[in-house]
């Protein structure tokens, strides 16, 4: 199908963008990379009046790590972060998500500011920022400010934005040295959209671990961090017993929900099966590391 | 009505300024304003990658790309990368193997391999599924595909030699 009519501007700075979405109200739309948009125009989900094309400001594409700090500019794309020095020796987590997420067309055009503002529940990313941690950076009509990713992410496609806001960047504190990270996910075909899927962040010592933070997608409306279940692990010395009584405490975290991939009996089997291979795999790594400098 | 907007590209190396309404997607543009039917449109909205066309040198989604979007960019479609010879001997091969029955995938299916082909020198069988996983055959079962993607690998690693 094609989208229906629409006017169409390219402002060159933020301030710019963020008068424009002022001006415009809800009759206007931000285009980024359109990679989730331009589906939604062309079968005609959305038919905004006017598209906001913020792909010009230079000054929201950038990958930079000072101060212990990533930060990431709106417009840096998937292909950027897939081919970012820095975003594999400081966030791994991230290395490792972003070639999960779609086909390399779809990749050389999507942002990763389109892709958090955006807020699909089935999407990779926003689950890595909840593990990682990461805080939105907002600018609106009053100003930048900050917000926590656990706070970001509130429904299906909805997020802390307000209607007049863009999302600038986004800043994930490095990965400290010793951590380690795992990420899964089950679907159809690579690059699909998962099914269930599992980012996770912690420190290990001695065959166990700390700080654990599990962020589950695909499962429920919005990326989840699994409190309970990662407390169930904390400071344990990981074995069967420990794992199940985690997967058991899953039930309390998740509210997974039933579509035309699966039932939400199979994710809460699928989100179990990622715990258990996210902490054999967490601690075995650590074991066969020790191992290996002995 | 919408006004139309002025736009500036290079499209297989010529000059193109056109007037193009803002809803018009990349892939109807080169199709319909530019008679450069070799792109090809399957679902319009970013799953089969038929309508994949070369933008400033990277592969992406025709349909999924505004025209107005592509204001003072360089577009690489089939035509061009035809008629440069760039990929003549990929095309051989296709058809030597029998990679291609309809044909209608094929144009964004060669564009999407030749990707690759630049990206990497010695792609293994799965790299090469991984990377053509965005372009849908529903002819072949992608086998012959993955075969003949091979076969040009050899043959460009053979004639590098
Ligand atoms: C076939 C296909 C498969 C895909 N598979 C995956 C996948 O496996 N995993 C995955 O995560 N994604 C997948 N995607 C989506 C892809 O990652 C998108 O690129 C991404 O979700 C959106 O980024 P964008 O820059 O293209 O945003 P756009 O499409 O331009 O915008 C998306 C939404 O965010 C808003 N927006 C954009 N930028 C900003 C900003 N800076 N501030 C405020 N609002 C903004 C827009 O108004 C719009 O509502 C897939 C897409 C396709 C077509
Ligand atoms: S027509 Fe563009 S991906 Fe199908």
């Amino acid at each position: 199908m094609k989208a229906s009519d629409f006017n169409y501007v390219c402002p060159s700075s933020v301030e710019e963008a963020t008068s424009l979405l002022a001006l415009h109200g809800d009759g206007a739309k931000v285009i980024a990379g359109g990679q989730s948009l331009v589906p939604a125009l062309n079968l005609r989900l959305l038919a905004p009046e006017i598209l906001i094309d913020i792909g010009r400001i230079g000054t929201l594409r950038y990958i930079s790590v000072a101060d212990g700090m990533v930060r990431i500019g709106a417009l840096a794309r998937h292909v950027d972060l897939l081919n970012s020095q820095e975003i594999a020796e400081h966030v791994p987590l991230l290395a490792e998500a972003i070639t999960y997420v779609a086909h390399p067309a779809i990749r050389n055009r999507g942002t990763i500011g389109g892709n958090l503002a955006h807020a699909d529940p089935a999407s990779e990313l926003p689950a890595c920022m909840m593990a990682l941690d990461a805080v939105m950076v907002i600018s609106g009509p009053s100003g930048e400010r900050r917000v926590a990713a656990s706070e970001f992410f509130l429904g299906i496609y909805e997020t802390a934005l307000a209607p007049d806001e863009l999302l600038i960047g986004l800043e994930i504190p490095v990965t400290a040295a010793g951590s380690r990270f795992y990420f899964h996910e089950f679907s159809r075909r690579n690059g699909d959209f998962a099914i269930a899927g599992l980012a996770a962040q912690a420190n290990v010592r001695d065959g166990t671990v700390e700080s654990l933070r599990l962020a589950y997608f695909a499962i429920g409306g919005r990326p989840t961090l699994a409190a309970h279940a990662a407390a169930k692990v904390a400071r344990q010395p990981i074995g069967p017993a420990v794992i199940a009584d985690a997967q058991s405490a899953l039930a309390e975290d998740l509210e997974p929900h039933d579509d035309q991939q699966a039932s939400s009996a199979m994710r809460l089997h699928l989100a179990k099966v990622l715990l258990e291979r996210c902490m054999s795999d967490l601690v075995q790594d650590q074991e066969m590391k020790r191992k290996a400098l002995q | 009505m919408i006004a139309p907007v002025s736009i500036t590209l290079m499209v297989n190396d010529e000059h193109v300024n056109a007037h193009v309404s803002p809803r018009t997607h990349l892939a109807d543009f080169l199709r319909d304003h530019l008679g450069l039917t070799g792109t090809h449109l399957g679902c319009e909205h970013g799953v089969c990658g038929a309508c994949t066309v070369r933008l400033d040198g990277d592969i992406v989604r025709g349909c999924l790309v505004l025209a107005v979007q592509a204001d003072g960019a360089v577009v690489e479609t089939i035509e061009g990368l035809s008629d440069s010879g760039e990929i003549a001997d990929l095309q051989e091969a296709f058809r030597n193997r029998n990679a291609l029955q309809c044909g209608y995938c094929t144009p964004g299916m060669l564009i999407a391999v030749q990707e690759l082909l630049r990206q990497q020198s010695n792609p293994s069988r799965e790299t090469i599924r991984e990377h053509l996983s965005g372009n849908y055959c529903r002819c072949t079962g992608y086998h012959a595909i993955v075969d003949a993607v091979e076969a040009t690998v050899r043959a460009r690693n053979g004639a590098n030699a």
